[in-house]
C-alpha cells in the first residue's frame, strides 16, 4: 500500500510543531490501574485553589495491562491479615522486601476492591451451600462490604467477571478527576528538574500523537504509572506474533526511564518475571492450577513437581523452596530443569482435571466448568482462546504446552523491581524505610526525587500488588501528592531547558528524518539515521543472546554481560539518530529509548548482584545459587543527571513482621 | 492475532474527525487512510490482540485473524459487547461452534459513583478519603521483630 516515500502512519510530523505550556500543582502520568486509583483519589483531598492534570498515551477506557479485562482480582485480604498477606509476598520473591510498604497495601486494598464492586464490576459469589454464582446471580448474595463470600481460588486470588473491569475503573477516575484534567494520546518523554531547586521535579515534556504539539507541564510534583516494561527481550514469536507478550506490549518502560533520567534510586531492578503461560498464547494458567486442580507433566507424563528429585532441589533452597505455596521463579525452575534434561513439553493436564472434577459433578455442572475455562481465556488473554479454537482443542479431551515467557519488568505482578520509594510515617516503620523530603516530612510512596510519586509497576521491592493493589497504591500516591503541594504552595516550577531546546529534544527523530531521508531511495535505510523498528530488534538480540534471554535458557555470564553492557552503551548514542517519519513512529522512537535504558539498569543490577537470587528467573553462571552471607540485601542503583553517571550499591533490609 | 478491517463493512465512522478503532487501540494502531477512509491496522505484529477495536467498531468491521507465526487459519472468535454481558462466538477449525455468554457489568453505563462531593479532612492521616468517611481503623502488625 506505501509508496517507497511514504511513512508509516497516517499523521505526517512536522519540523516544527506548535507548542502548549500547562502549570499545574499536580501531575498524574499513565491512566492504566495506578494512575486511574489517583484520578479517583486527588480531587477529595485537593483544595480549590489546587489544580491536577492526567496524561495517558492512550485512551484510559482501555489503556495499560487490563485493556482486554481480566478473570481475577489477585490481592484481596478479606478474612486473612496484612500480616500473613507480608509473609506470602516475603516468601514469593525469596526474602528480600520491603515489609512496611506491603503491609500499608494489604490495610487499604480492599476499599478499592469494594469501590470496584459498588461502581458495577460483577464479583464472583459463594452460595450459602458452597456453590460458586458468577458476578451477576451472585448479586443476591449481596456485596463484599457487607459480608457476601467471595469465590476464592487461593488464599488472596477472588473471581470476576471482568471483561469490562478497565472500563468501569477508568468510568469512575473520569467521572471524579473531570473531563477538563484529562490529556489523552500524550506520551510523556522526559522530566525535568526544577532550574533553582536542587532534587525537586519540576515539568513533565511529551508530545501528541494525534497532532503536531509538544507539551511543556510544569507541576509541584508528579506521580510516574506508566506501568512495566515489555518487548525487551526477543519473544518467543518473532513474526506477526511478536505482539502477543503476556504482559502488555505497549508499557515500553517509561516509569522506568522517566525517573531514572530524573535521579531517582531504583531498586531491586535485577528481579524480572518470566511468568509461565500457555505455550504461544500466552493465556492464563493459575485458575487451571488453583480452580480445577490440575497438575503438569513433563513429555514422560510425570507428575515432576511431585518427584523426589524436585523435593530434594527444593531443599536447597529453603525456607522458601520448601514453605507451603512454592516460590514463582522456583516452580519455573523445576520445569526448566526437566526441558534441560530433555524430558520436555510440558504439558497441563487438562484433560485429567477436568474427568476428576466431573466426578462429583452432573453434566450441567461440568458444563458450566468447561465454560468458566473459557471465560478466563476470553476474559484478559482472548488470542489464547482462538489458538484453541483453531487447533481444535478441547481442554476436555487434548493437554495443552506450558512454556516460561520471555522476560518482562514489573513491580505490581509477581515481580519487584522499580523505585525506591518511603513508607508510611507510622512508629513501626523502620527509619531507613523513611526519605526525609526537603522540609523534613514523610510523603508515603515518594521517591529520592523530592515531590517524585510512583505506584503499582513503579514501586520496588513490594510485588503481588496486581490490579487491586496497584489502584490502591495509586490512591495513597495521590493523597500525599495533594500533600506535598500544599506543603510547597509557595513554590513555583521553573525549568533551565528553552522551549526551542525542549521541541528539539522531542522532535529530534523527526528532524534527522528530514534532513537526511532525500540522501538514499529508499526510507528505512539510510546511514545518518536508524529508525525505531531497527533499534527494537537490535535491542533483543542483545538481550536474547546475551542477557539471559530464552536462547540460553534465561542464563548469562559475567563476560556475557561485560559484552551485552558495551553494545547498550553504544545503542544508547544511538539513540541521538533515531529517525520517525510520522507521529506513530515518533513515539516508537521515544519507547525504544525508554526500553534500551530501563533494559541497561536491569543488567547492571544483575551483573551487580553476585549470586543467582531468583533461579527460574534468570541465572549468573559464575555465581550460582543464593548467598545470604553477602547477598541478603536490596540493591539500589541511581543515575546522576548531572553527572550522566551510575552509581550502584547494597541497602540494608530489614525484618518487621517476624515469620 | 492481528486485527484487519473488512473493506465492505467499515464506513470510517461516517468522516467524523476520531474513528472508534483509533480512539480506543491502546497501541495506536489503527489509523484512517485520508483517500479511502477507511481504517487499517498500521502495525500488525505490534497488536496484542486486545479486541478493543474489535468490541467497539459499530459496523462490525473489525475481526482477527490468528497470527501466521503459530495459529492454523479457520477458526475465529467473535465478541458482541451488549450493555450488561458479553457474547462470544467461538469457531474451531473443524467447524464446530461454541457460544458464551458472560456479565460484564451490573449497573448502567456512566453510573459508577466516583464520589463527587466527598470533600476528605485530615491530610497528615494515612487514611483515604472512603476509608476517612467511613471511619476505617487502620491496622497495625500484630507483632514485630
Ligand atoms: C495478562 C495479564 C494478566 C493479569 N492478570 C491479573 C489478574 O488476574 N488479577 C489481577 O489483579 N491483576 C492481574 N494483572 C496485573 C495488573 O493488570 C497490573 O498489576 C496493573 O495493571 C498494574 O497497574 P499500573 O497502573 O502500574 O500499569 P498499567 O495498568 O499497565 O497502566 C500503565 C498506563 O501507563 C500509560 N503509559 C505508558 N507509558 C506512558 C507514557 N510514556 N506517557 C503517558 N502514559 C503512558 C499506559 O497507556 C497505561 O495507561 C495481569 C496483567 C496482565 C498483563
Ligand atoms: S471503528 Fe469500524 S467503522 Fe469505524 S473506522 Fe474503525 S473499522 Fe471503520
Ligand atoms: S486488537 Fe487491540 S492492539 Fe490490536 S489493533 Fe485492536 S485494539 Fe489495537
Amino acid at each position: 500500500m506505501a509508496l517507497p516515500n511514504k511513512p508509516l502512519g497516517e499523521t505526517k510530523a512536522v519540523k516544527d510543531p506548535e507548542v502548549e505550556e500547562r502549570e499545574v500543582d499536580v501531575l498524574i502520568i499513565g491512566g492504566g490501574m495506578a494512575a486511574g486509583g489517583a484520578a479517583f483519589e486527588v480531587r477529595k483531598w485537593m483544595s480549590d485553589d489546587q489544580s491536577v492534570l492526567i496524561v495517558d498515551k492512550a485512551a484510559m477506557e482501555r489503556s495499560g495491562a487490563v485493556a482486554q479485562g481480566l478473570s481475577a482480582i489477585n490481592t484481596f485480604i478479606g478474612e486473612n491479615s496484612p500480616d500473613d498477606y507480608v509473609r506470602m509476598v516475603r516468601n514469593d520473591l525469596m526474602g528480600i522486601v520491603r515489609e512496611d510498604l506491603i503491609f500499608d497495601l494489604g490495610c487499604h486494598v480492599d476499599d478499592s476492591v469494594h469501590l470496584f464492586e459498588e461502581w458495577g464490576l460483577p464479583i464472583w459469589k459463594q452460595s450459602d451451600d458452597g456453590k460458586n454464582l458468577d458476578g451477576k446471580k451472585g448479586q443476591k448474595m449481596g456485596t463484599l462490604k457487607a459480608g457476601a463470600q467471595p469465590v476464592r481460588t487461593g488464599k488472596w486470588q477472588i473471581m470476576i467477571n471482568g471483561e469490562s473491569y478497565k472500563r468501569i475503573v477508568a468510568e469512575a477516575a473520569k467521572l471524579a478527576i473531570g473531563e477538563d484534567n484529562i490529556l489523552e494520546r500524550v506520551f510523556i518523554v522526559e522530566l525535568l528538574l526544577d532550574a533553582n531547586k536542587e532534587n525537586q521535579i519540576a515539568a513533565a515534556v511529551g508530545f501528541s500523537v494525534r497532532e503536531n504539539k509538544v507539551f511543556i507541564i510544569k507541576c509541584k510534583t508528579a506521580l510516574i504509572a506508566c506501568g512495566g516494561a515489555v518487548n525487551i527481550y526477543q519473544p518467543r514469536s518473532v513474526g506477526e506474533g511478536k505482539g502477543r507478550a503476556w504482559y502488555p506490549v505497549w508499557n515500553s518502560g517509561s516509569t522506568y526511564y522517566l525517573g531514572m533520567r530524573a535521579g531517582a534510586e531504583l531498586s531491586m531492578m535485577e528481579n524480572r518475571f518470566t511468568p509461565s503461560r500457555f505455550k504461544d498464547g500466552y493465556g492464563p494458567v493459575g485458575a487451571w492450577f488453583l480452580l480445577f486442580k490440575a497438575k503438569t507433566l513433563n513429555g514422560l507424563g510425570e507428575n515432576y513437581a511431585a518427584s523426589e528429585a524436585a523435593k530434594q532441589e527444593l531443599e536447597r533452597y529453603a525456607p522458601y523452596g520448601t514453605a507451603a505455596v512454592t516460590p514463582t521463579c522456583l516452580r519455573n525452575h523445576l520445569m526448566l530443569f526437566e526441558m534441560k534434561e530433555g524430558r520436555g513439553p510440558i504439558m497441563m493436564d487438562t484433560v485429567s482435571a477436568l474427568a476428576e472434577l466431573g466426578k462429583t459433578m452432573d453434566k450441567k455442572e461440568l458444563k458450566h466448568l468447561e465454560s468458566e475455562a473459557w471465560e478466563d481465556f476470553l476474559d484478559m488473554t482472548c488470542g489464547q482462546a482462538n489458538l484453541w479454537c483453531a487447533t481444535n482443542t478441547l481442554p476436555e479431551e487434548k493437554n495443552s504446552e506450558v512454556m516460561p515467557t520471555e522476560p518482562y519488568l514489573l513491580g505490581s505482578h509477581s515481580g519487584c523491581c522499580g523505585f525506591w520509594v518511603s513508607g508510611p510515617d507510622y512508629d513501626w516503620v523502620p527509619d531507613d524505610y523513611k526519605i526525609k523530603a526537603d522540609n523534613g516530612k514523610v510523603y508515603n510512596r515518594m521517591t529520592t526525587v523530592n515531590g517524585l510519586f510512583t505506584a503499582g509497576d513503579g514501586v520496588g521491592c513490594s510485588g503481588h500488588k496486581f490490579s487491586s493493589g496497584s489502584h490502591s497504591e495509586g490512591r495513597i500516591a495521590a493523597k500525599q501528592q495533594v500533600r506535598y503541594a500544599k506543603d510547597h504552595a509557595d513554590f513555583t516550577p521553573a525549568i533551565s531547558q528553552s522551549t526551542e531546546e525542549i521541541v528539539d529534544m522531542v522532535y529530534k527523530p523527526v528532524r534527522n528524518l528530514l534532513e537526511h531521508c532525500a540522501y538514499t531511495t529508499a526510507i528505512d535505510v539510510n546511514p545518518n539515521y536508524i529508525k525505531p523498528n531497527g533499534m527494537m530488534y537490535r535491542l533483543m538480540k542483545a538481550t536474547h543472546e546475551y542477557g539471559g534471554g530464552t536462547a540460553t535458557y534465561y542464563m548469562t555470564t559475567s563476560k556475557n554481560l561485560e559484552i551485552v553492557m558495551e553494545m547498550l552503551e553504544m545503542m544508547r548514542e544511538d539513540c541521538d539518530k533515531l529517525a520517525a517519519g510520522d507521529l506513530h513512529e515518533l513515539m516508537r522512537a521515544w519507547e525504544i529509548k525508554h526500553r534500551i535504558w530501563t533494559v541497561e539498569s536491569h543488567l547492571r543490577h544483575i551483573q551487580y548482584r553476585k549470586e543467582s537470587r531468583y533461579p527460574g528467573f534468570y541465572y549468573q553462571a559464575d555465581y550460582p545459587g543464593q548467598d545470604d552471607e553477602n547477598w541478603f540485601c536490596f540493591v539500589n542503583s541511581k543515575f546522576d543527571p548531572k553527572e550522566q553517571k551510575w552509581d550502584i550499591y547494597k541497602k540494608d533490609y530489614i525484618k518487621i513482621i517476624p515469620d | 492475532m492481528p486485527s484487519f478491517v473488512i473493506d465492505e463493512k467499515c464506513d470510517g465512522c461516517k468522516g467524523g474527525d476520531k474513528t472508534a478503532c483509533m480512539y480506543i487501540c491502546p497501541n495506536d494502531l489503527m489509523v484512517l487512510e485520508a483517500n479511502t477512509m477507511k481504517a487499517y491496522n498500521q502495525e500488525p505484529d505490534q497488536c496484542w490482540e486486545c479486541f478493543s477495536c474489535v468490541k467497539i467498531c459499530p459496523t462490525q468491521a473489525i475481526e482477527v485473524r490468528g497470527y501466521s507465526d503459530f495459529v492454523p487459519l479457520g477458526s475465529s472468535i467473535m465478541p458482541m459487547l451488549g450493555t450488561e454481558d458479553v457474547i462470544w462466538t467461538c469457531k474451531f477449525r473443524n467447524g464446530t461452534i461454541q457460544r458464551f455468554k458472560f456479565p460484564i457489568r451490573t449497573t448502567p453505563e456512566g453510573a459508577a459513583n466516583a464520589y463527587p462531593d466527598l470533600r476528605a479532612n485530615d491530610l497528615e492521616s494515612g487514611l483515604l478519603s472512603t476509608e476517612e468517611s467511613e471511619g476505617y481503623e487502620m491496622p497495625k502488625p500484630q507483632a514485630t521483630v
